[in-house]
């Protein structure tokens, strides 16, 4: 084993941050680069010529003036960053896979680690350290890709942005984050870098923080994703208190720790049966389904992609939404504890994974189906196939769990980028719209552009009426589109196949191998007769089918038929040799060859024709990952050695049917006969306009939280106000004021009554005596000589007597 | 011989007309001229005294030239006064230059 192999994992999150550190301290508030620049403000307006003219949220907005350079230095360094942490994740991987060879990583201490002690508390200490297994190789080889590909795409994304510079030292620290948590042995630095992406996620959702909803959406994101994390600390704390410690090796690896964290009763809980590693389990996914927004706590990521599309895609596909999904299936064994699922006994953590995850993956695609956003659809599709893992790790196939992690965050990425690629797309044709229609009162119409910020999300139809586009025009509605794989043909082709990925295309696609395998393992224990599983099953089903619906929906109303509006018309990129078209368009290719290929390396032995070409020996994912957590040979622990299940044709069929008949009802209603301007969404005529309003509306699940949790808060601290903060706390601090005003007033009136009165009365006693005496000080010399004749006189008979008076003595 | 008391009153009486003089005369230089009456009346006295009590002794007639000597300069200074007063004031009253009134 090479030491500096074990030292190499520290590298790869040390780029990025180092990255965000030198980005943020450079450019960011640094005055004295701004010598070329003079004003008293330092402010220009941010649709200034050298920030590319034209942005729609920036219209009439000041922003801080940065040069040029700074932009390419921001670049340059977050590329370079992502391109180095790229390079030792790589090494690491194949390098483990070269020393230890792909059946044998992991196992028996066969892994990269290295650890110190970071602060000693009490009787123990934290450590803090890394560690490269199979487990989070595979993260390891999928994380830095996306990022690398969100990085490109964002060069050309937020290049009229006036504030590129400072979004690349985000979405470092957000990357650096991300892979922080995925090197960590333990729980601890685990926790770290989830907290700073949701830092992070806080910052970026709300980039763009002069549009209300933006900055809506971030403190949203963040005060959910708070909830849940506090708890997961608690679940962090317990599992300190009862193992002694955080590191996952130390803890999943030892039978004995485990077996005693399974059998401890729970503090509180312990009387219902539920045991130590039921409450940190249940406590560790509360967590997670607060950062992977399953259900109930889903309600932030929908509104998520208020911020940059490269945002949307690292939240929703390379880092938060993985992270939650990868710490579960990083700690399975202490959530499975006792309970085995491939015979039919399932903990209280497990249970509510799969009840949860289950629910999620089907109430959030119902959702998805009716948005007429373009990256909503895409927000409720990430939450359902987080439900998806969710369910399956709940039925205890982990390995499907992780493998459809991967492919998923391939072709999520994909698909917001592409997403991104269209909206940017109709930005620039409602850019020339304005240009070519509006020249004669332009300044006038970007006054009301401005006006218009706040209805940002008013989903009416305008349809390029010239008496309509005074309105702000939302470049995000699909019912705005239509068309668009003329002018943007490679946005189109991988749009379609990131599609096609998500919906589960039969045999071609990523998402078919991943999905068919969750199915697989569900039919396999649902024909044992297992409840859980035959839940999760029918549920995937159903979910799969709409996930296939709605984004055949998806590419008909965007791609397909003639452009519904004027804007829509002049939808492009700026020509494809452009920085913007070139950087927006490559990541594309590179996530759509992932988006077929990655299925492959997961392809079931067994399966027909494709089995015998992709896994002639093994399957590979299972193989890289069968030493990534504990198992022995006969300990009860076989649990964690997840084999593919064998063939059957019923989990494949059905796979295939909700797949393709998803896509086929998709495409009778939207690509067939593509929807003409000003039409209606068919779906209103078969679901009817109240349940289309239900799910457009998140089956007013905002509204729903709106009433029982933000109100009462507000009522709650409305009281407060009144009661604590200005009844008895000033009411104190008045008091207070009010004795010592008084105090002050009487001090004074002491004051002036009695120190001024000696002080003043001894220098006027003085003055009004000189006053007196003046009047001897005649100037007449004679007077004087009287005076002094006279004293003499006075003298001379007082000594004539006086001496007399002793002569007669 | 005429008897010590004889010069002391012609000294008291010189003394007390110049005296009379100063407290009475508006006029500067009578005032001056009161105060050499004065002077010289002290200096009968101390020559008297000189004479009858310790005429063996030089001290009382080196008394009286000082004065003499005294009484000069005080003439010489006190009419620079007047002159200097007179130029500024027009006026040898002293009554009038009471510029030092409080």
């Amino acid at each position: 084993m090479d030491i500096s192999f074990n030292l190499m994992p520290w590298l790869v999150p040390l780029w990025p941050l180092l990255a965000f550190a030198i980005i943020a301290l450079t450019t960011l508030g640094a005055q004295f680069f701004r010598r070329d620049f003079q004003s008293p403000t330092n402010t220009i307006p941010a649709t200034d010529h050298r920030y590319g003219g034209h942005h729609p949220d920036y219209e009439g907005m000041e922003v801080p003036y940065q040069p040029f350079w700074f932009r390419i230095f921001a670049i340059v360094v977050g590329v370079s960053a992502i391109v180095l942490a790229l390079y030792f994740a790589y090494s690491l991987v194949f390098g483990a896979l070269n020393e230890f060879g792909a059946g044998y990583f992991g196992k028996d201490g066969k892994v990269y680690a290295s650890s110190f002690e970071w602060m000693a508390v009490g009787a123990g200490s934290f450590n803090v350290g890394v560690l490269v297994d199979p487990l989070n190789s595979a993260l390891l080889f999928m994380v830095p890709l996306a990022l690398l590909c969100i990085f490109i795409y964002s060069i050309g994304y937020m290049w009229h942005d006036p504030r590129q510079a400072k979004f690349f030292a985000l979405i470092s620290l957000f990357g650096g984050a991300m892979l922080t948590l995925v090197v960590a042995d333990n729980l601890l630095l685990m926790f770290v870098g989830w907290e700073v992406m949701g830092l992070c996620s806080y910052s970026l959702i709300g980039f763009w923080y002069e549009k209300k909803s933006a900055y809506k959406a971030a403190v949203k994101a963040f005060t959910v994703t708070r909830v849940a994390d506090v708890i997961m600390l608690l679940g962090i704390v317990y599992l300190w208190m009862i193992a002694g410690t955080l590191n996952f090796r130390d803890i999943l690896m030892d039978p004995v720790v485990l077996a005693e964290i399974a059998n401890t009763p729970a503090i509180i809980l312990g009387s219902f049966g539920i045991s130590a590693a039921g409450v940190i389990g249940m406590f560790l996914i509360i967590g997670t389904v607060g950062k992977s927004a399953q259900f109930p706590l889903h309600v932030w990521l929908p509104d998520a992609m208020e911020g940059p599309t490269p945002v949307s895609a690292m939240i929703h596909a390379a880092a938060m939404v993985s992270a939650g999904i990868y710490a579960i299936v990083r700690m399975y064994p202490l959530f499975v504890g006792l309970s085995n699922p491939h015979h039919g006994t399932f903990s209280t953590p497990l249970l509510l994974m799969a009840i949860v995850g289950g629910f999620t993956a089907l109430f959030a695609a119902t959702m998805g189906v009716a948005q007429r956003d373009v990256k909503a659809v895409l927000a409720y599709s990430t939450i359902s196939q987080l439900g998806f893992m969710m369910a399956a790790l709940g039925i205890g196939a982990y390995v499907a769990a992780a493998f459809h992690l991967i492919t998923h965050a391939f072709f999520k990425a994909l698909l917001f980028m592409a997403s991104g690629s269209v909206i940017h797309a109709m930005e620039h044709g409602e850019h020339h719209v304005h240009e070519h229609h509006h020249d004669d009162h332009h300044a006038h119409d970007a006054h009301d552009a401005h006006a218009a910020h706040d209805d940002h999300h008013g989903h009416d139809d305008h349809h390029g009426h010239e008496e309509e586009a005074h309105k702000h025009f939302d470049p995000q509605d699909m019912f705005n589109m239509g068309g668009l794989r003329k002018t943007i043909p490679v946005t189109f082709w991988t749009f379609l196949l990131g599609g096609f990925s998500l919906a589960g295309f039969p045999l071609l696609t990523a998402g078919f191998w991943s999905k068919d395998e969750i199915l697989a393992e569900a039919w396999k224990g649902t024909s044992e007769g297992f409840g859980p599983h035959a839940f999760v099953f029918v549920m995937l089903a159903i979910a799969a089918f709409l996930t296939a619906f709605y984004t055949m929906r998806q590419l008909g109303l965007t791609f397909m038929g003639e452009a519904r509006t004027e804007e829509a018309k002049h939808a492009n990129l700026g020509g494809p040799f452009n920085i913007v078209s070139i950087t927006m368009q490559l990541p594309l290719l590179i996530l759509a060859v992932f988006a077929v290929v990655a299925g492959f390396i997961g392809v079931p032995t067994d399966f027909p024709i494709f089995g015998a070409i992709f896994s002639p020996e093994h399957n590979y994912f299972h193989h890289l990952v069968v030493y990534a957590l504990p198992f022995m040979e006969n300990g009860g622990y076989e649990v964690f050695h997840v084999d593919a299940p064998a063939f059957n044709w019923f989990p494949v069929a059905t796979s295939f049917v909700v797949a393709l008949g998803g896509l086929y009802v998709g495409y009778l209603l939207y690509w067939r006969k593509p929807l003409e301007a000003g039409q209606e969404d068919p779906l209103i005529r078969i679901l009817g306009q109240p349940i289309y309003t239900t799910l457009q509306k998140r089956y007013y699940m905002d509204d729903l939280y709106d009433l029982i949790f933000v109100r009462p808060l507000h009522w709650i601290s409305r009281q407060v106000i009144w009661f604590l903060d200005k009844g008895i706390i000033d009411g104190i601090l008045h008091g207070i004021a009010r004795f010592f005003t008084w105090l002050g007033d009487f001090i004074k009136v002491m004051n002036a009554w009695l120190i001024d009165g000696v002080g003043d009365g001894i220098p006027q006693g003085i003055y009004d005596f000189g006053g007196w005496m003046r009047r001897f000080q005649t100037g007449h010399v004679q007077q004087y000589l009287w005076i002094v004749l006279v004293a003499l006189l006075v003298i001379g008979i007082f000594f004539a007597i006086s001496a007399g008076a002793v002569v007669a003595q | 011989m005429v008897p010590l008391w004889m010069y002391l009153v012609v000294s008291a009486a010189l003394f007390s007309i110049g005296t009379f003089t100063v407290l009475s005369r508006r006029n500067g230089v009578a005032v001056l001229m009161g105060v050499e009456l004065m002077l010289n009346a002290v200096n009968i006295n101390i020559v008297a005294f000189w004479r009858y009590t310790a005429p063996t002794e030089v001290n009382g007639l080196a008394f009286a030239a000082f004065i003499f000597v005294i009484a000069a300069a005080e003439a010489a200074v006190g009419l620079a006064i007047i002159i200097t007063v007179y130029r500024n004031r027009h006026s040898v009253i002293p009554e009038e230059a009471d510029l030092l009134r409080g």
